[in-house]
Parts: C-alpha cells; sequence; structure tokens
C-alpha cells in the first residue's frame, strides 16, 4: 500500500480504489455545501478557500524552497489591485484580469527573487517585508489606485453572469482553489519540485548538483506571488471594497501563521492550516458573541482591561498559537495528523 | 543668500537625523544584542519596548510617581520582561531554525500588541516628560530641540555604557564569549542560558529607553513603535546584524538618509525610501556595511 514500486505510481493523483472513493465524497460534499448551510457559513468557505491559496503559495516558498517571505501581503495587494483595475479600466473580462494580475505578481515575485539569490536569514527578512511595506505605500498614495480610500469592486461577471451572492461566488472561487491545489501537489512532483526541495535542503549541495540556483529561487518566488495574486484577485471581490490598510504587515505574519500551523512543506498541511486559522480568525472577531466565553471576557474587560480593545484578544491568541506551535510541534497539523495516523494504524501495538 | 539659506537647511535636516537615528541606533543596538547570541532578529523588541513605555506612563499618570521613579520602574519592568519571554518560550524549542526562531518572536509580537491594544485601547495619549519638546538650543546657525538634544546626550550616554560593559565587566565578556561560541564558553564554566536571560532583559532596556524617549515626540499608543522598529531592524541590516559599532552608525545614517530625502526631494515616500536603499546596499554587501562577509560552507 504505501510502497512505491516505480515512478507512475509515486506520481499517481489516488493510488487505491478507497482513496477514489473519499475523493469523489469530497467533490461531492463541496458541491453540496453552500445549499446545506447559512449564508454567513458560505462566507467563511469562501474565505477559507483564498486563504488555501495564498497559504499553498507561500509554503512553496517557505516550506519548499526554505527561503523567507515576510512581505507576501505585497503580492495579495497586488493581486487585488490588478484585478479590479484591468477589469475597470481595460474592461478585461474577469478570468483574464485576474491571469493578468496574477502575472503581474508573478514578475513582481520574480524581481524580488533577485536580491533573494544573495540574501538569507534575516537580511532575506527585512528585504521581503520591505517590499510588502513599499507596495502598500505606494498604492496609498497613488490616485490610479484609489490612494488610501480604496477602490469598490465592479460586479463580477463570468460568461454573461453575474455573481452576486456568496452562494454563486462559491463555486468560482473553490473551483479556482480546486485548481491551485492540484497544480502546486503536481508541481511539486515534477523536477521543479525536486529542485526546490534540493535548495530548501542545502542550497550550495544543490547547486554542485547541477541545480540552476538563479533560474529555481527566482522561479519559487515567482510561483508563490502567483499564488499570492491569484488569492488577492478573488478576495477583492470577497469584501467587494480593497484600501491600502487590508494589506499590512500583520497580514502578511498572518499568512506565515498558517503556513506555521498548517505544517512546512506540505500541501495537505496547508489546506489544514488554511481552514482552521480562517476560522480561528473569523471567530475570534466577533469574540463577544461567543457563549460563556464571550460574556466572561467583557466583564474582565470592563474591570481590568478596555472594553474597546476587546477584539484584539485575537491578536494574543494568534501570537500564543504561533509561539506554542513552533516550539512543541513544529510540524504543524500535518505533523499531529500523521502521528495519529500511524498512531492508529498500528493500535494496538 | 540662497546657498546659505540652503547649507542652514542641509545642516538643520542632518541635526534632527541625527536625533531620530540615535533612536534607530538605540533599537538597532537592542536587536543586535540579542542577535548576536540567540541568533534571531527579535520582531518582538518593538512592542517589548511599547508596553515599558506603557508601564511609565501608568506609573506616572495613574499612580503619580515622580518622574525618574517611573523611568526606572519601567526599565525594571523591561528587564524582567524580556529575560522572562526568553524563559518561558524561546528556551522550550527545540532544535530551532531561523524560521522558526523569527517566528516565535512574531509571536511575541502578536501577543504584547495585542496584550497593549486590550489594556489601553486604541486611544492616543501624551507621555508627559520632563524635557520640553518647544524650547530649543542653538548649534550655529541650526536649532535643537531639548528633548531632542537629550535623547542625542542620553544616547551616547547609553552607548558608552555599554561600550564599558562589554569591555570591563565580568558579565560582557561572558555575553561576548558566548556570541562567539556558545559550546566552547559552556566548556569554559559559562552557564550560558543564564546569559542568554540577561542578554534579553538587557536588550529590552535599550529598547524601553528608546520607546520612552520616541513617545513624547509620536503619541504614546499601542502602534507607538511599530515604524521605529521596522526602521531600526533596517539599520542594523544597512550597518551589518553583527556588529554593535556598525548598526550604531547604520541608525545615524538611516536617520540622516532619511530626514535628507523627507527635505529635499519627497517627505510622503520618506518611509519607503530607507528600504529601498537598503535593498540596494545588500545587494553589494549582503552582510551589511560594516560586519565582514561570512562564507557559509555546506
Amino acid at each position: 500500500m504505501d510502497m512505491k514500486r516505480d515512478y507512475y505510481e509515486d506520481i499517481q493523483l489516488l493510488d487505491s480504489k478507497v482513496l477514489w472513493f473519499w475523493f469523489m465524497a469530497l467533490i461531492a460534499f463541496l458541491i453540496l455545501f453552500p445549499f446545506l448551510v447559512p449564508n454567513y457559513y458560505v462566507y467563511m468557505a469562501n474565505y477559507m478557500a483564498i486563504h488555501i491559496i495564498v497559504t499553498i503559495g507561500l509554503n512553496i516558498l517557505v516550506g519548499y524552497t526554505g527561503q523567507i517571505s515576510l512581505g507576501h501581503a505585497g503580492f495579495f495587494a497586488l493581486g487585488a489591485y490588478f484585478t479590479v483595475l484591468s477589469m475597470t479600466h481595460l474592461h478585461l473580462p474577469f478570468l483574464l484580469a485576474l491571469l493578468l494580475a496574477a502575472f503581474i505578481a508573478a514578475f513582481f515575485g520574480f524581481v524580488l527573487g533577485l536580491p533573494a539569490l544573495r540574501l538569507e536569514g534575516p537580511y532575506l527578512a527585512i528585504a521581503t517585508l520591505g517590499f510588502g511595506m513599499a507596495i502598500t505605500q505606494v498604492i496609498g498614495r497613488w490616485q490610479v489606485f484609489g490612494g488610501r480610500m480604496g477602490l469598490e469592486t465592479p460586479p463580477l461577471t463570468l460568461f454573461m453572469y453575474v455573481l452576486e451572492s456568496d452562494r454563486q461566488r462559491y463555486f468560482l472561487i473553490v473551483a479556482i482553489a480546486f485548481l491551485m491545489i492540484m497544480a502546486a501537489r503536481n508541481l511539486m512532483k515534477t523536477k521543479v519540485g525536486r529542485a526546490f526541495i534540493a535548495i530548501r535542503d542545502s542550497d550550495i549541495a544543490a547547486e554542485t548538483m547541477g541545480v540552476n540556483l538563479v533560474y529555481y529561487k527566482t522561479l519559487a518566488f515567482a510561483v508563490s506571488a502567483f499564488y499570492a495574486g491569484v488569492a488577492g484577485g478573488l478576495f477583492a471581490f470577497l469584501l467587494g471594497f480593497i484600501n491600502p490598510s487590508t494589506f499590512n504587515f500583520i497580514l502578511s505574519i498572518y499568512f506565515l501563521a498558517f503556513v506555521i500551523v498548517g505544517g512546512l512543506g506540505s500541501i495537505f498541511g496547508s489546506i489544514m492550516g488554511g481552514i482552521v486559522m480562517t476560522w480561528l480568525m473569523l471567530t475570534l472577531d466577533k469574540i463577544q458573541e461567543l457563549p460563556h466565553i464571550g460574556t466572561a471576557l467583557v466583564s474582565f474587560s470592563k474591570g481590568w482591561m478596555s472594553l474597546t480593545g476587546l477584539p484584539n484578544v485575537s491578536s494574543i491568541v494568534f501570537g500564543l498559537i504561533i509561539v506554542l506551535i513552533v516550539v512543541f510541534e513544529p510540524l504543524g497539523l500535518y505533523g499531529f495528523w500523521i502521528r495519529t495516523k500511524i498512531y492508529w494504524k498500528t493500535w494496538p501495538f | 543668500m540662497g546657498g546659505g539659506g540652503g547649507n542652514f537647511m542641509f545642516l538643520q535636516l542632518i541635526i534632527s537625523g541625527l536625533s531620530f537615528g540615535s533612536l534607530y541606533a538605540l533599537i538597532a543596538l537592542a536587536m543586535v544584542i540579542i542577535y548576536k547570541t540567540s541568533e534571531v532578529p527579535n520582531f518582538g523588541q518593538g512592542e517589548m519596548a511599547m508596553i515599558s513605555t506603557f508601564v511609565a506612563y501608568m506609573l506616572l499618570v495613574s499612580y503619580e510617581h515622580s518622574f525618574a521613579l517611573s523611568f526606572l520602574g519601567a526599565l525594571v519592568f523591561a528587564a524582567a520582561l524580556g529575560a522572562f519571554l526568553e524563559f518561558v518560550f524561546l528556551r522550550r524549542a527545540k532544535e530551532p531554525n531561523i524560521l522558526s526562531l523569527i517566528l516565535i518572536t512574531l509571536g511575541f509580537q502578536m501577543m504584547l500588541y495585542g496584550l497593549a491594544s486590550w489594556k489601553w485601547g486604541a486611544e492616543q495619549r501624551d507621555l508627559p516628560f520632563p524635557v520640553s519638546d518647544f524650547d530649543t538650543v542653538s548649534l550655529g546657525p541650526a536649532v535643537l530641540s531639548y528633548l531632542n538634544a537629550a535623547t542625542l546626550l542620553i544616547t551616547l550616554i547609553l552607548m558608552f555604557f555599554l561600550f564599558l560593559f562589554f569591555r570591563y565587566t565580568k558579565v560582557g565578556i561572558a555575553m561576548k564569549a558566548t556570541q562567539q561560541n556558545a559550546m566552547a564558553a559552556r566548556i569554559n564554566g559559562i552557564r550560558t542560558n543564564r546569559i542568554l536571560s540577561i542578554t534579553w532583559g538587557m536588550s529590552s532596556v535599550i529598547g524601553a529607553v528608546a520607546g520612552m524617549l520616541l513617545a513624547p515626540i509620536a503619541t504614546l499608543d499601542p502602534n507607538l513603535m511599530l515604524d521605529p522598529l521596522l526602521k531600526g531592524f533596517a539599520s542594523a541590516v544597512l550597518g551589518g546584524m553583527t556588529t554593535l559599532v556598525g548598526a550604531a552608525l547604520g541608525g545615524y545614517m538611516l536617520g540622516i538618509i532619511e530626514n535628507l530625502f523627507g527635505g529635499y526631494v519627497s517627505l510622503e515616500f520618506k518611509s519607503v525610501v530607507a528600504f529601498g536603499i537598503i535593498v540596494l546596499v545588500l545587494c553589494f554587501k549582503p552582510s551589511g556595511l560594516f560586519a565582514k562577509h561570512y562564507v557559509r560552507k555546506v
């Protein structure tokens, strides 16, 4: 079962009948999901799908290639702004606009990849961070981008249909997310993916083995930025309105947190991380409405803290989760999943 | 006349740049001290300083203690906070790599920011400071407010003490030994874990001084240190993360460059230019201007 006898078995999407069954069940569930739950959860699912895309993109860079980026909110912003702008100014259809924006983000990713060839560790961190900051600063000052006031998104039309509600958009967003997941999974099984992993494990050793560092490192940045760009373009339509302060430094940290919590170097982990953390994020945003915990926190805030600052509890929880995961479960949810699986497979031995 | 006016403006920009630069230099020093021992750029540095500044504010305004006492209390708090974070979280990480360490400090940043915003809200406050921001001293043709002068002076004094500390005290020398080679230091009888805690405490104190000097110029709210931290980090990278002198010089340089750019070219893009310069510098000197480039082997 777990033994791969040749290369083609290794790259197969699903290697057993049981998996095929679950895969089909998953697709059926995804199709039926929006009809079974209230609107808010459809909105949440859209949010999750978008975060999964950006998390996978960042994981390709951080988890698979071993480069760090603290500026992914910048690529996310590029995707969002250029999708909207190419729809309003160039009158492109949505999918084309999204593709164009993603390629623009990828180009900027390539440009950021150039200094990354010589930098590592904290030096790379500051360069990417500065890039992310610069993007939002420039966008905030430039009138084409709507300045500080931001931009409204045009109506989302797809082959003559106008997608208005979250339910209608769900199918578009989830389909794109599905494609992006499959693409990432397949990419990691090709020569390119193996080159990324070799660079992560030791870039000098990879270079001596014939991996072209200039090509593959910049490619990793470009692919990662492409994913962030696609996610950003979809995100603009999820919110219906974008402004520069949405894409701040904290957002870049959140993206990193998704990757870490899900598990470095694992596509499946990124999916889990995206889902769990988005749920947590949206739930903590309305923390005072939670039963029991909410009321307790409100009375605690009145006594000791400030009531206006209560939503910031989410920031504390996120920070704590990041620290605890890194310290106690460096492989994230994926590591936890693997250990549980092995435990039950071998039980009672 | 035009030339004279130009010279005057140039001098003025440089002097006020030095004053801002000294704050960057302090933050850069705080980060470098931690970077050299724990090998991680501490993204929590800014929020550690911000919370310490809030503690000073509380002691001063809510409990009505004297300024000196509040200032000292905040410094003690800062030292305890730094040592606490190192002891409770950072030390527990098993086989940490650079990425996981950076993430832990980002986690600190989020926790402390959330805590401060929860406790004090987004309300903007003024930290009453005994030195005035409006009275000025003149240095030749340029003028400098008392507060800026005090900032410059306090920074220089602090740097002098740091120099003495690293050169003449046992703890300082043990710290340098730990930075150079932790294993060898341990073999020679230095408790490197304890040194790490002390390092974090000390760095936190330096950051807190920067925070308290900054608060009267800016307004005191949880966002106080967000931008200065990035600038401080940028200066440390500019000078080189492994040299104390380089980091301090990087801070002064960044302050001056930023001010000159703001004065002559564009005030709007003043904060972008810092990062542009850094990316450029790093392209040519990947380890910063003043640090020796360390060539890695497989």
